[in-house]
């Protein structure tokens, strides 16, 4: 049977199809909807979202060793965070299949950078699998599943954007049941750090076998031919090259780590020239020329920086461009990202703006307060960074420093800092946006909702005793929605001798079960209005204007979170009903 | 048997991406090989949203190149324009809903709005077909149906029966949606065949 899959969810298919019975993972664009699909649709395969990365990766180690099969998925950058578990678990190697997803985000449509992961898989000689196609995320999983037991290797499978978020048809199967086996304590195996020059040699071993089988993997597939081309791919770019050069002689290589240097040196001979061509890295590109073999052309043509597509590859290898750009000269306006209706960020910004203080920020939607009408961000890097960063800035003489985190985002990574800061007697000043929910990759659940990946009820992690038991005595709660009371307790909290946090509290408004809020949409009572414009100030995408230029709010997208109402001087935003009175 | 490339652009909420899922199951649906991608991540609402389908005996590359699109549906007038250049130039139409969303971020965002899109694509020789999808949906009873209607002025162009484009959406529409969807579909297809 087929179905009609997103990448993500052919993998979700296939691991639901391998047996795991145990999935970890924390949201990351683009590998979210492959958690999301199995909590949907294979709860057996017992899915959770994980408070990081790390731990998600130790959870899953813990479930492999103990004899299941497991997936664990992330975004590239979340692979960084469980970076350290990843690179000691070879040294233990696994005993249920272990797969870990790596979503790459070539582009960064949805990223802070551009990181090509075969390169850290490289570092920690775990094998990689690339599919190329919705199908193939489907069966490589099952496959990988496979070779991780048959090597007692944890195995990553890479994707990047265009294969994570794109729809083929894929021809599924039913689950396999697969028995669990048994862990037999050892700790010349499991206790790396005391046997590790034990396990080290171990290490070589497994990598030499698995340099070995690349040589058949069925995934390294030649397909011929009497051109003088010959093209070295791997991933979506697979099929760029078929759309446009469907005549050249392709090795299309399933197993991007360890590579077969047999086979790439036969192909290589049996063409003139040969293109490598790869999304992101020239990961493949380079060991192809380490093996001393001369006649390729790669990364000189086709660049690193951002996605590939049929019609970039066509105008690197001059093929003819069919697009004729006619829009030269046009003003085509953009649409910038904004605040969603009703967000309860857009106070917060405000507030920071008018205080005039130095802000680190975070990840997460509220990236988007460094951009105008706010500019009240003034640093954003990595998960979690804005507690260190703003401690930093204090030590550089930025007294009013605060720094801005999202509720999931403090919860991955922004403990230790405020713990950090606490020790070290920072006068840190700390806002944390609890919208309920992991909101820029689309509302997920974590500790402190009360809530699971399946939905079912949870225990919910209390922000505030666990501010307090940092060593944060001033900790204060606000309606995030109630700008001038934000204003005030911002103040208090800056000028607090020792750390303060402000937690601004506030539902997300793209949850589920915030959109079945039944609420009385503002209008605006056009006796009242003088066009002070001070509405528009709020920057919220349901106000526009009339023709007679009065603003004018959109009854379906107003959420009544009453900012506008608030600022408005002359009482003229109000309830639909008290306007049609 | 030729691939088709289809470009569907519109507005974050204005639901392109349910039109451009509709074709592709609709084109499953007719037997062919397809594959669709569309741009997640930052686009929320109020954002452009663009999403490829291609459909054919064999397709590779979900991608749509620039210059080779069958057709360019978009849902409003700007995204026509930003995304009017993917049109195959000499076989391909631009399917336009005649609508405008001012952008509310961007300052004097009406002055400088591309008002006379229709006539400027025109004039740089393209096949532009301009209907009032909006106002249609609006008629109809809802004006978020404007989707279904250019929906079904685009059924008009592709290989795919009157039976799989009903099957479809009985499929995929929730039943209290289904009528009037039905009726938008209709309303599309009618107009657009009056006009050629």
């Amino acid at each position: 049977m087929r179905e009609f899959l997103l990448g993500n969810e052919a993998i979700a298919r296939g691991a639901w199809e391998a047996g795991v019975k145990f999935v970890s993972g924390y949201p990351g664009t683009p590998s979210t909807e492959i958690i999301e699909t199995l909590a949907t649709r294979f709860p057996e395969t017992s899915p959770r979202w994980s408070a990081n990365e790390k731990v998600a990766f130790e959870e899953g180690m813990g479930a492999a060793i103990g004899g299941l099969r497991v997936l664990v998925t992330m975004k590239h950058v979340g692979l960084n965070v469980a970076a350290d578990a990843f690179m000691v678990f070879p040294y233990a190697g696994t005993n249920g299949g272990f797969v870990v997803i790596s979503a790459d985000d070539p582009g960064m449509h949805s990223s802070q950078n551009e990181q090509d992961n075969r390169y850290l898989a490289r570092v920690a000689k775990v094998p990689v699998l690339e599919p190329s196609d919705a199908q193939e995320c489907h069966d490589f999983v099952i496959a990988a599943m496979e070779l991780s037991e048959q090597f007692k290797s944890p195995v990553m499978l890479r994707t990047t954007t265009r294969l994570a978020h794109h729809k083929g048809l894929v021809e599924i199967g039913e689950r396999k049941e697969v028995e669990k086996r048994e862990f037999i304590a050892d700790a010349k195996r499991f206790s790396v750090p005391i046997y590790r020059l034990v396990r080290r040699p171990e290490v070589e071993k497994t990598l030499t076998a698995l340099t070995a089988y690349a040589e058949t993997c069925p995934f390294n597939r030649v397909e011929d031919s009497k051109n003088k081309i010959g093209v070295v791919t791997s991933g979506i770019s697979y099929q760029y090259v078929k759309e446009i050069m469907p005549d050249v002689g392709i090795l299309r290589l399933g197993m991007t780590f360890p590579l077969p240097a047999k086979m790439l040196r036969e192909f290589c001979s049996r063409y003139e020239t040969v293109y490598v061509i790869e999304e992101g890295e020239p990961f493949i590109e380079e060991y192809i020329r380490s093996l001393g073999i001369a006649n390729v052309k790669g990364k000189e043509l086709f660049g690193v920086i951002g996605e590939y597509s049929p019609g970039r590859l066509r105008k690197a290898l001059e093929l003819g461009d069919p697009s004729k750009p006619f829009t030269e000269g046009v003003n085509l306006i953009q649409r910038p990202p904004m605040l969603c209706v009703g967000c309860g960020h857009r106070t917060v910004f405000a507030a920071l703006k008018q205080l005039k203080v130095t802000v680190s920020g975070d990840i997460g939607c509220y990236t988007l307060g460094a951009l105008p009408p706010y500019e009240a961000e003034h640093t954003t890097f990595c998960m979690g960074a804005s507690i260190g960063v703003a401690v930093g800035f204090e030590r550089a003489g930025y007294d009013n420093a605060v720094a801005i985190i999202g509720d999931s985002t403090f919860i991955h990574a922004g403990i230790p800092p405020l713990i950090d800061a606490v020790y070290n007697k920072s006068h840190l000043t700390l806002v944390i946006l609890d919208n309920s929910a992991t909101g820029m990759t689309g509302s997920q659940p974590h500790p402190a909702t009360g809530k699971d990946a399946l939905g079912q009820p949870s225990p919910k992690l209390d922000l505030v005793a666990m501010c307090h038991a940092s060593g944060v005595e001033k900790v204060e709660v606000v309606d995030t929605w109630q700008r001038k009371e934000i204003v005030n307790v911002l103040r208090r909290a800056i000028a607090h001798r020792g750390p303060a946090v402000v937690i601004a509290r506030g539902s997300c408004q793209q949850l589920p079960e915030v959109k079945k809020w039944k609420i009385i949409p503002f209008m605006v009572d056009e006796v009242l209005c003088t066009q002070c414009d001070a509405c528009f100030k709020v920057w919220c995408p349901a106000i526009t204007r009339t023709e007679q230029n009065y603003p004018i709010i959109a009854a379906n997208d107003c959420t009544a979170c009453t900012v506008c109402a608030q600022v408005c001087p002359k009482d003229a935003i109000r309830l639909m009903e008290e306007v049609d009175a | 048997m030729k691939t088709y490339s289809l470009m569907f652009a519109g507005v974050g909420g204005q639901g392109s991406l349910l039109i451009a899922e509709l074709t592709s199951l609709a084109a499953v649906g007719e037997g062919f090989d397809v594959k669709q991608t569309e741009v997640h991540g930052v686009s929320q609402r109020g954002g452009s949203v663009e999403t490829h389908v291609r459909f054919g005996d064999k397709v590779h590359s979900p991608v749509v190149t620039p210059g080779e699109a069958d057709a360019v549906i978009a849902l409003e007038k700007l995204e026509a324009l930003r995304f009017a250049h993917y049109v195959d130039a000499k076989d391909g139409t631009i399917l336009v809903n005649d609508y405008e969303l001012i952008p509310g971020s961007v300052a004097n965002a009406e002055k400088i709005y591309p008002h006379e899109t229709i006539d400027f694509l025109k004039s740089k020789g393209l096949r532009v077909s301009a209907l009032p999808a909006s106002k249609i949906a609006r008629e109809l009873g809802d004006g978020r149906m404007a989707n279904v209607v250019l929906l079904g002025a685009l059924s008009t162009l592709l290989p795919i029966s009157q039976e799989t484009w009903e099957k479809t959406l009985h499929f995929r529409i929730p039943a209290r949606y289904l009528e009037g969807n039905l009726r938008a579909f209709a309303s599309g297809k009618k107009v657009i065949m009056e006009n050629v």
